[in-house]
């Protein structure tokens, strides 16, 4: 029985005598979970992925078209505002994102939230409201190949990937290998995601010593960039959204999961999991 | 001024700070070009007040008269990686006509890869190193991060002391002639020989207990007296 089908709600913090029946899991997981079972066939049809980066360029030919995208704009006087996009990528690296994406879940649908361009200053209140808005608006997959020094928004991106996981939104963070403390990778509810130099787009690691949690494809790949361009890239800025692109295939074939039960899936089909290959 | 103002402000008057900032930031690209045998390597510095970076060295080929060009913090790839706090690696990148034009005026070339890191010291990020067109060293992309990485972090301390001593020299300086004099003393006993240094110092201690800094004298934190 699914949450959607019980009649009574459960109280919040309990499971009292006989409420058993009221939260029986699914059956359809097999005794073995393999990447057949979890992707197999899935383009990401019906998955929403939002790139929160640089901007996406409209109609780059590795992108192909968006389902939306808007920028987080900080006014003279501080204030945030999320207005549509008109100025595409900033950068370049949004647009590659979403390229690398779109390789591996063609179908998905592609959403831009633009968080760069407020300056260094602003920087910092414009990630919080991009992630804030990424999560108000459901996204299934949120791709952050970004992350922030300043510990005074560390409680409100804790709250944030917290409040994520919990409403099934799936949170993928670079890591970074800096000596110097930064968020939102270390956080439990993310996946964070390093590099490996493997050139299988969909070879990705388990690591058994977070928090590093996953390991993806993050050398020498050929992505998307500016004015219809494409580079040559490596950075775990550039696994994360092969992480993002895996999720959206496995969300594709089973939307239902959350957060912990995708992160379960990704574990027992990591190219690490003993038995696999 | 508080002592820690005054310490700080005392500390700034031996540093050669200008010329010390210049020949930091040279050795900074001149290290990083030759570790990756690089064609160029270049420092942009993050100028908080006006939100700005602006290209500070470079070291190889490029044009040095392009020194002081500044930038909006958040744009191109010097501000995505200073923005994201993210190291990249970027190969044929003059096939990008907006990075080949804007490379050409920061650096007065095109290069054809870069690799770029933030610079960070605790919360802060101070500004962006570039390391341009290294020779290509097959499955060596991920050791050349992580190398880029820690030599970005002791470039960062380094930056950040410096950048603490020209603070508190801006302090020095707006706090008239008084302070200057006090840094200036300072400097000259710092530069003595050891026996004629603590000399140097007593006669401090025994200014200041004249003044009636008594309980101060012998150096307890927040003490004027001035042991750089």
């Amino acid at each position: 029985m699914s949450a959607a089908e019980r009649t009574e709600p459960l109280p919040a913090w309990s499971l009292p005598a006989g409420a058993e029946k009221g939260i029986e899991l699914a059956v359809e997981w097999p005794a073995e979970i393999s990447r057949e079972w979890a992707w197999g066939g899935s383009t990401g049809r019906g998955v929403r992925v939002c790139i929160l980066d640089s901007g996406i360029e409209p109609d780059h030919s590795s992108v192909g078209p968006l389902a939306g995208a808007v920028a987080v704009v900080r006014g003279e006087d501080g204030e945030i505002t999320i207005e549509p996009d008109e100025e595409g990528d900033l950068c370049g690296h949004g647009t590659a994102c979403a390229g690398i994406v779109r390789s591996l879940a063609p179908e998905c649908e592609l959403f831009s939230v633009r968080v760069l361009g407020a300056g260094y200053t602003g920087s910092g209140p414009v990630l919080v409201a991009g992630l804030r808005y990424a999560i108000e608006n459901g996204f299934d997959v949120v791709n952050m190949s970004l992350s922030t020094t300043k510990r005074d928004l560390a409680e409100s991106l804790h709250e944030l990937a917290d409040l994520a996981y919990f409403q099934k939104t799936m949170l993928i963070a670079s890591a970074h290998n800096l000596p110097v403390e930064s968020f939102p990778w270390r956080f439990a509810s993310v996946l964070s995601v390093g590099s490996h130099d493997r050139a299988e787009p969909l070879d990705f690691f388990y690591n058994p010593e977070p928090p590093v949690e996953f390991f993806a494809r993050g050398v020498d790949i050929d992505v998307a960039w500016l004015q219809g361009s494409s580079l040559r890239c490596t950075g775990n800025s550039f696994a994360t959204p092969h992480m993002t692109g895996i999720c959206a295939l496995v969300l594709g074939s089973h939307p239902e999961l959350t957060p912990f039960q995708l992160k379960s899936v990704l574990y027992l089909t990591a190219t690490n999991m003993i038995g696999l290959r | 001024m508080t002592g820690d103002d005054l310490r700080a402000a005392v500390a700034a008057g031996v540093l050669r700070s200008e010329e010390g900032h210049r020949e930091l930031l040279r050795s900074i690209v001149e290290v990083a070009r030759a570790i990756f045998h690089a064609r160029a390597a270049s420092i942009f510095l993050l100028d908080e007040e006006r939100d700005e970076l602006v290209f500070e060295a470079i070291a190889g080929e490029g044009s040095d008269s392009l020194v002081g060009t500044r930038f909006p913090s958040s744009t191109g790839i010097a501000g995505w990686v200073l923005v994201t706090r993210q190291p990249l690696v970027l190969d044929d990148v003059s096939e990008d006509p907006r990075f080949a034009k804007d490379a050409a005026e920061a650096t007065g070339f095109v290069p054809k890869g870069l690799m770029a890191v933030p610079l960070l010291h605790e919360e802060r990020a101070l500004g962006v190193l570039e390391v341009l067109d290294r020779p290509a060293r097959p499955g060596a992309a991920l050791e050349d991060v992580e190398l880029l990485g820690l030599f970005a972090a002791q470039a960062a301390i380094a930056l950040d002391l410096l950048q603490a001593a020209r603070r508190a020299r801006t302090a020095l300086e707006g706090s008239g002639a008084d302070l200057e004099t006090v840094a200036r003393l300072a400097a000259a006993i710092d530069g003595l020989e050891d026996e004629q240094r603590a000399v140097g110092l007593e006669l401090l201690a025994s200014l200041d207990k004249l003044l009636g800094n008594e309980s101060r004298a012998a150096g307890p934190p927040g003490s004027p007296v001035p042991r750089p």
